[in-house]
Order: C-alpha cells, then sequence, then structure tokens
C-alpha cells in the first residue's frame, strides 16, 4: 500500500489561536480517507496546509515518500494535490473553459493561449463529471454545485493523486450527490487518494475506507471503517460504529464547569410558530424562550442557527410564521425595530460585526443606546464615561479603563464589550452566537456566569453554540437543528452522544431522556 | 459573441449612431485632414487608455498616469534638446515612464498598500516636483524631433499608426497570452489566482511597470507633435483615460473588459465634443455631456448587475 501524503506533527497557529497542534495524518493510493471534526476543531487549516495554502509552523509534510521543505500552491498543484472547496475558488469573471485552462495548462508568461484547445479539454472533463455545463458560460452565472463540478473537473484534468474534497455535498441535490460518489469511487478506483471531508456520517460510511477525527486542534485517532462496498476490514485495524465515532467526535469529558441551571421558567417572552424564510433554507421553526430561561441551540454550521438569529433580530426578513414576543404578535422589520422591542443580537463574529476594534471601549459599549441615555443633541462624555465603567465593573472586564481601545483587549473581553452594548439596551431577549468562540477558559466561565445571571434576574436568552459542553452545561432546554429547522429538543444536561447524533441526523438508541420531534 | 459582448456592442451602436448623426448633419466632420489632424492629437491618449484598461482589469488603479506623462516629456524634451540622438532620447523618455511605474508597482504590490493612495501620492508629488524644477520653463525642441523629421502627414499617419498598433498588440497580449489572462484571473480573485499557481503580485507589479512605459511612449507620441514641451501637459489625461475604459466596459471593481470595448469608448468620447460643436452646442458644456455619458455608462451597468444579482 502505497503511501501518497504523511504529514508529520504539524502544527500552525493564527496569533494566539492555536489551530493545529501536532497533528500527525497519512492518505495512502487508491483510498478514501474522511476527516471529522466539529467546528473549529481544525480542518480546514489542515487541508490549507495539505494545499500550500498555510505554512505550517512546525512539522514535516512527505509526498509520495520526499520531504516538501515548503509546500506552496504552485508546488502542491505541480506535486498533483487538488482541492474541491466548499466555497469554489473559481475565477467568477471568467469562462468555465478558462477556468479549467488557467490552471491546467504550464504557460510561461508568454506561452500562447489556444482558445479551440481549451474548449476541447473542458467539455471532454465535464463530460467526464456528468455535467451539462456550457464551458462559454461565465462562471457567476453557475450554480454552487456546477461550480463544484467544474472544480471536480478541474482537478480530473490535472491527474491529479491527492483530492480533498470539503463537504462537496453540502449544496447539492440527492442526484447530484449520487453522480459525485460516483466519480469519487472512479477516482478511487483509479489509485487517487481523497481526503474527504462531511458532517453526514451516511456518506462517511458509505464512501470512507478510514477516519480521522480531528478535535480542538489535535487528531484523536483514525480508524478503518468497513463501508457499504465491503473494502477490506483489516486494512488498518478496527473498524467502528456510528456510534464509536459521535463518541470519538464529542469527546468523553463533558465539562461539568458550568453554573446549574435555574430551576424556575417564567413566564413565554418569545414564541415563534411556523417561522420560514426560503431565501434562508429555514422551515417550520417552532419555538419558545421563557422569561429566566436559557434555550441552547446545537447543530453544525450551516444548519440554519444563524439565519434565525438573523431573523429574530430584523436582518433578514421572514416569510411565513408568525412571531410573539411576550404575548404579542410583532413584526421585525430592522434591527432598529428589534432593539425597540427589547431583543438583543450579540454577533458570531466579534471582529466583523461586534467591537469596532479602532474606537475605546466606552464609545463601542454606549453606541447601541445613544438616543436613550443622550436624549437631545449632543453627547455627554461624562455620563457615557460612567455608564461605560459601570459595564466595566459589572462584567468584569480586564482593560486600562474606558478608553481602552476596542482592539487592545483580549478576545474574551473584547466578547464582554460586545454583550455590554446589548445590555445596554435593556433586552427583554437576549440572542448570543457563539459568545465563547476563540475565548479562553477563564474567560469563558466568566461569560458563563454572565449569562447564567441574566437569565436569573429574568432575561429570555438564546444561546447559539456550537460548543456541545457549553450548550449541554448552560442550557435549560436544547433545540437542535439541522437542515433549516429545528427537529429535537433535549431537556438540560442531556448525554452529548445523543444531542451529536441529533444534529448530524442519526436516530442513536443509546440517548438518556431524548424527546425526540414536538417541542417541550 | 453578442450576449457575452453585448455591453462592448451597445456603445459600439451609440458610436455608429453619433457618426452617422455627424453624417447627415455635418459632414464636414469627416473631412479627411481636420479629421487625422483630430485623431493624431487623441492618440496619446489611446496609449494611455490601453494602459489604464490593463490596470483597472488587474483590479487596480492608476491616477499617477498624467503627472508621469508630463515628465516624460520634459525627458524626452531635455535629452533631445541636448543633442541626444532622437531614437536615444525616446527610449530614456519609455524607460523614465518604466521607472515611475515600477516605483508605484513596488509601493502597491511590494508593500500591499491601496493603489489609489499609492498612485496620489505619486501623481502629486512628480507634478510637484517638476513644477519646482522647471518652474514652468517650455523646452524649445530641435527640428529632428518634430514628426521625427518626417513632412506633417506622414508623422500624423506615424502616431496613429504606433497607436492602432499598441492597442492590437495590448488586445493580443490581454487575450491570447498566458501573461493576460494570468491578469484578469488576478483582477476577478486574487486569492483564487495564488490558489491556480499565479504570483498575483508579480503581475500587479508588472502591470504597473508596464502602464509606466506605455505612459512614456505616450509622452513621446505628443511631444514629436509640437515643437516645445508644455511642462504642464498632462493634466485630467488620467480621468479622460479612465473614463474611455469604463465607458468602454471595463469594470472598476476588476476581471472584466477587453481593448475593444476600450478603443469603442475612447473613439465615443473623442467624437462627443465636435459632435456636440457641429450641432451647434457652445463648446464649454463639453465637459459636463462627457461627464453624463461617463455616469450613464456607470449607471447602466450598475443597474445590469444588479439585474444579475451581483
Amino acid at each position: 500500500m502505497s503511501c501518497l501524503l504523511q504529514l508529520t506533527s504539524v502544527t500552525k497557529s493564527f496569533g494566539a489561536v492555536r489551530a493545529l497542534k501536532g497533528v500527525s495524518f497519512d492518505l495512502r493510493a487508491g483510498e478514501v480517507h474522511a476527516l471529522l471534526g466539529e467546528n473549529g476543531a481544525g480542518k480546514s487549516t489542515l487541508i490549507k496546509v495539505i494545499t500550500g495554502a498555510h505554512q505550517p509552523d512546525e512539522g514535516a509534510i512527505e509526498v509520495r515518500g520526499n520531504r516538501v521543505p515548503s509546500l506552496t500552491p504552485g508546488e502542491a498543484h505541480r506535486l498533483g494535490i487538488a482541492c474541491i472547496y466548499q466555497q469554489p475558488a473559481l475565477f467568477p469573471d471568467l469562462t468555465v473553459a478558462e477556468n479549467i485552462g488557467i490552471r491546467l495548462e504550464a504557460l510561461g508568461p508568454f506561452g500562447r493561449v489556444r482558445w479551440g484547445a481549451r474548449r476541447k479539454t473542458a467539455e471532454e472533463l465535464l463530460r467526464r463529471v456528468g455535467a451539462e455545463i456550457d464551458p462559454d458560460a461565465e462562471v457567476r452565472s453557475l450554480s454552487m454545485p456546477e461550480q463544484q463540478l467544474v472544480e471536480i473537473a478541474c482537478a480530473l484534468g490535472a491527474g491529479a493523486r491527492i483530492v480533498v474534497m470539503d463537504e462537496p455535498t453540502a449544496s447539492l441535490t440527492r442526484e447530484e450527490q449520487q453522480r459525485l460518489f460516483g466519480v469519487v469511487q472512479g477516482l478511487r478506483a483509479d489509485g487517487v487518494g481523497i481526503i474527504y471531508i462531511s458532517h453526514r456520517l451516511e456518506e462517511i460510511f458509505a464512501l470512507a475506507d478510514r477516519v480521522t477525527v480531528l478535535r480542538d486542534g489535535e487528531s484523536v485517532g483514525t480508524r478503518g471503517v468497513r463501508n457499504a462496498e465491503g473494502s477490506d476490514p483489516d486494512r488498518s485495524g478496527p473498524t467502528l460504529t456510528e456510534n464509536e465515532l459521535i463518541q470519538l467526535m464529542v469527546g468523553r469529558e463533558v465539562a461539568s464547569i458550568d453554573p446549574p441551571p435555574s430551576t424556575r421558567p417564567g413566564a413565554t417572552m418569545l414564541s415563534v410558530r411556523r417561522l420560514g424564510c426560503s431565501s434562508m433554507g429555514l422551515r417550520d421553526i417552532t419555538l419558545e424562550v421563557g422569561t429566566g430561561e436559557i434555550v441552547g441551540m446545537a447543530g453544525l454550521i450551516g444548519a440554519g442557527r444563524t439565519e434565525l438569529a438573523r431573523i429574530l433580530f430584523g436582518l433578514t426578513p421572514a416569510d411565513s410564521g408568525e412571531i410573539e414576543l411576550a404575548g404579542k404578535p410583532v413584526t421585525i422589520g430592522s434591527p432598529r425595530e428589534a432593539v425597540a422591542l427589547g431583543i438583543a443580537y450579540v454577533p458570531e463574529d466579534r471582529r466583523r460585526h461586534g467591537v469596532i476594534l479602532e474606537m475605546p471601549i466606552a464609545d463601542n459599549m454606549t453606541m447601541a443606546v445613544h438616543e436613550r441615555i443622550f436624549p437631545g443633541t449632543w453627547l455627554r462624555p461624562m455620563a457615557e464615561r460612567s455608564l461605560a465603567e459601570r459595564q466595566i465593573s459589572d462584567l468584569g472586564v480586564k482593560a486600562s479603563g474606558p478608553d481602552a481601545i476596542g482592539g487592545s483587549l483580549s478576545g474574551g473581553n473584547q466578547q464582554k464589550v460586545s454583550l455590554a452594548r446589548w445590555l445596554a439596551t435593556g433586552p427583554r431577549l437576549l440572542i448570543l452566537d457563539e459568545p465563547t468562540q476563540g475565548v479562553d477558559v477563564g474567560a469563558k466561565s466568566e461569560i458563563h456566569k454572565i449569562i447564567r445571571r441574566l437569565a436569573d434576574e429574568g432575561m429570555a436568552v438564546l444561546l447559539i453554540s456550537s460548543d456541545l459542553p457549553e450548550v449541554l452545561g448552560m442550557a435549560d432546554r436544547i433545540a437542535v437543528m439541522r437542515g433549516g429547522t429545528i427537529t429535537a429538543f433535549f431537556p438540560g444536561g442531556s448525554d452529548a452522544r445523543t444531542v451529536m447524533a441529533a444534529a448530524l441526523g442519526q436516530a442513536v438508541g443509546a440517548g438518556t431522556g431524548a424527546k425526540e420531534g414536538a417541542p417541550c | 459573441m453578442l450576449k457575452r459582448h453585448f455591453r462592448e456592442f451597445s456603445v459600439l451602436g451609440v458610436l455608429l449612431s453619433v457618426l452617422a448623426l455627424l453624417g447627415v448633419f455635418a459632414p464636414d466632420f469627416f473631412a479627411p485632414q481636420p479629421l487625422l489632424s483630430r485623431l493624431t492629437a487623441a492618440a496619446p491618449k489611446l496609449v494611455v487608455a490601453c494602459g489604464i484598461a490593463m490596470v483597472m482589469i488587474s483590479r487596480q488603479i492608476d491616477i499617477s498616469v498624467g503627472s508621469l506623462f508630463a515628465v516624460c516629456s520634459v525627458v524626452c524634451g531635455l535629452l533631445a534638446a541636448a543633442k541626444m540622438p532622437v531614437p536615444l532620447a525616446i527610449a530614456s523618455a519609455i524607460a523614465a515612464g518604466a521607472i515611475g511605474g515600477a516605483l508605484n508597482g513596488v509601493l502597491v504590490a511590494g508593500l500591499r498598500l491601496p493603489s489609489i493612495v499609492v498612485t496620489l501620492a505619486t501623481m502629486v508629488t512628480l507634478r510637484e516636483g517638476l513644477r519646482l524644477a522647471r518652474q514652468g520653463v517650455f523646452i524649445d525642441l530641435p527640428d529632428g524631433l518634430q514628426w521625427i523629421g518626417l513632412p506633417m502627414i506622414g508623422g500624423q499617419y506615424l502616431v496613429c499608426g504606433i497607436a492602432l498598433t499598441v492597442l492590437a498588440a495590448m488586445a493580443a497580449v490581454m487575450r491570447h497570452l498566458a501573461i493576460g489572462r494570468a491578469v484578469y484571473a488576478v483582477g476577478s480573485d486574487a486569492e483564487a489566482a495564488r490558489l491556480a499557481g499565479i504570483r498575483p503580485r508579480l503581475i500587479t507589479f508588472v502591470v504597473f511597470v508596464l502602464m509606466g512605459a506605455l505612459t512614456g511612449l505616450a509622452a513621446v507620441m505628443n511631444v514629436v507633435q509640437s515643437p516645445q514641451v508644455d511642462p504642464n501637459t498632462g493634466r485630467m489625461l488620467e480621468l479622460e483615460a479612465i473614463a474611455a475604459a469604463v465607458v468602454g466596459g471595463v469594470a472598476v471593481s476588476g476581471g472584466r473588459g477587453n481593448l475593444g470595448g476600450v478603443l469603442v469608448g475612447f473613439l465615443l468620447l473623442a467624437c462627443i465634443t465636435p459632435a456636440l460643436t457641429y450641432i451647434g452646442v457652445k463648446p464649454y458644456w463639453d465637459k459636463a455631456i462627457q461627464g453624463a455619458v461617463i455616469l450613464l455608462a456607470v449607471v447602466a451597468d450598475g443597474l445590469r448587475n444588479r439585474k444579475n444579482g451581483r
């Protein structure tokens, strides 16, 4: 069994965040090697190391037994490594034929482009992947699955020996998926090694020969899979069941550091009935959040959780269903209206949507409430300062003072500033989107305490998080989203494997206290 | 073909209508000698517009070309006045342009600075430096430089011929050479280009150097038309060149446009002024109407992009 690719103890950091902590990985000829892990486990970084888009800080890369000291995209291309990204890396302004040609033709700068030959090559490759796409169409006019097929055609044409597929089926229809599986199996039969990333366990079990699971930037194990084709089961030790796979992904220790759940959910604050939004892929969402209650939203990236939050905050209009706030039907047409109704949304990406890094934290904290704290025309720096100082001490923000610049704070403290801004609006419903992403353990537990305290003071909290232990530990109730709707509710403190299985769309019988289906 | 280049063909349609109107109402417009003179006077702008189109396709901008044009003109004039052989003086002017372009290129591609700020700075610096150095003094040229010693008609054909040759060469490079397609790729999505093994920063640098060299060539094509060099020449040149590219369908957002469109846009803007004069509109409306044409082109693009969902 020849080894196509061997990564040894690869590490990669971005600033203070260690995305990969010594990951080893190998790929053999003629296998499909699935890469699994929760969101943020380091899969994307690992792929980018393999395609040369990121250079690792430490560790060795060998391709077909030869050490590659520095892998650049050009070098990776030359070595026969191709990647089909989730978001295809194509040129939107150029035609399909040109997109394929530009990657396949090894022309010098003054090499002549042969348009006729390009077109023929493109037609031939598109036929091989079974795509009916006009080679002269501009890529911007293609649908996402069509663009993916163009990417695969590129990889085929480049004679790639190592093909990385990053959630290739995420946006495909059933029929397109089947066609893709055919292409993947064809590649495998030709001796190509395929690194296959997917959250859909049924695909892993249908296609993969081996699985490697990443968690928190570390590889927690590589196992063989007895897949549907009955490939040689002892090619890599013990085979694995779905339950074991889920166990590997979530880890054994489910943190119990979180504050105890509150015991007294009050009157219903938010009530959503049959909410849908076709442009965001949401359908038929029914959900209630009581005062003093924390409802955790679990699910995978792309399941529709952030999209739901955007609707509730008036950023995207819903096209069906009803929303009631404290018993009154409301329509939320803009963030301004949402704030007026007492809804606050602390967004996921605090660097882009949360804290304004160049501004002092006092300004950051008061910008959502200027009209309320400064009636009339003028801002009053003293009033702003005192409000900020109160928030800083309330939330325990570690900063030199209200004048410290947002960018000078650590991630956890930035998150507290972002939270403070929205608390200043005096919300009745607080929507938190990944509130502890990229935050260190100490700050994380402080943020958890703040959230619990807010709930105890009577706020209704919707907590969106991909950190499963966080959801399990914090939430009074857990809603699992999958494919744009809520598929299951669980009581707080449920078993991690059961919730993860629901998020992955698997029915695992071993769950404790699972209440599938109707909302409680 | 028609569908992909709808934008260029629609401008061509407007140009042909303007020409037809001129043919009916002002046939004098097509009298050969004045027409040739007008085209000759405008030819350097076409060369600069070709360069600007390339810069814009790579998703950059260069507004220093007017100042660089003046510097190259002065370089050419001073060297010729100092009795340097004419071919050498011309080559030096083009080299000066390439050096100026390389300076922009190093700052934009090397230091990753935004090209609008970099070229704004070089625009002002070059223009003011030239003013200090020359105090606005005109340079008298030796006889050998004007029309490169040819009779006037021959010189005019030569200048127009050079402009058309540059246009054709640029069109061929952008369409048929790998380096030209790399410019489109970088302008369309620099990260995708990097992943495809193209070196976006190198391409950007080369684009700026070529832009500078073309500016030098255009300066020479302008210098040879008169017996003196005006050190204040080239004002508003960057705007006229960008306007020709934009009207011709080159996208400011990069990745789109072609040299055929640039020619059509250039001719349309060049025709509008005389057309208005012939029809009897007062010449001082000229700039306002040119501006309106540019605005119209940009608005049409915006509406079209919105319709196409981008």
